[in-house]
């Protein structure tokens, strides 16, 4: 009896530490994540030929802009600036979604910075971005 | 071997103690999961990095 109480004991040890191992992985499968990745991609097919021709850029917060408002049609501005907003929303619901996933919702911050360099780097040639420094293109 | 059941606890504590990194933000799988997220948002058929990036303009 005692001896099946030790092991009882020990393999919960051992559970416990495991536990916190398994944690190492971020948690990005999520409804939460995959409505807004969603939402992004489709998004994603209007906003590229703005991000081609220079009218869209991408920011250092993880965020987009408008970069050249003048490079857009008249007729087509207010529906950039109403694309530009919305992915601006899904970016940071994102961010917050997955760190809500994760159980760490003070990650946000990080989580978003992560996302900004990697936005940044993937970005295709030719696309613009807004540093410090202000913009300058890749 | 009485000695050594004394020692699992001690252990498990340990071994969790290693690992309390995760309470710090993990920077690498973090990087993973935004570049997997980013490219199906950008819908890139490569899942390598960019420096190999065929057709730019």
């Amino acid at each position: 009896m005692k001896s099946l109480l030790k092991n009882l004991f020990a393999l919960l040890s051992l559970l416990a530490a495991f536990n916190v191992y398994a944690a190492a992985d971020l948690e990005v499968n999520t409804p939460g994540v995959n409505a807004v990745k969603n939402s992004m991609q489709a998004r994603h097919g209007q906003l590229s030929a703005y991000y081609d021709s220079g009218a869209v850029g991408l920011t250092m917060d993880g965020m987009i802009a408008v970069r050249d408002a003048g490079s857009v049609p008249l007729a087509a501005r207010q529906t950039v600036n109403a694309l530009v907003a919305a992915e601006n929303q899904d970016r940071s619901a994102l961010y917050a979604e997955i760190a809500n996933a994760n159980g760490h919702p003070e990650w946000q911050a990080e989580i978003r910075s992560t996302f900004a360099q990697r936005w940044i780097q993937r970005a295709q040639r030719g696309w613009w971005v807004l540093s410090n420094n202000g913009w300058s293109q890749k | 071997m009485k000695k050594m059941w004394m020692l699992l606890p001690v252990a498990a504590f340990a071994l969790s103690a290693c690992v309390t990194i995760n309470i710090y933000f993990p920077a690498a799988a973090a990087e993973k999961a935004a570049d997997k997220i980013i490219e199906e948002v950008w819908q890139m058929q490569q899942s390598d990095k960019p420096a190999t990036v065929k057709e730019t303009k």
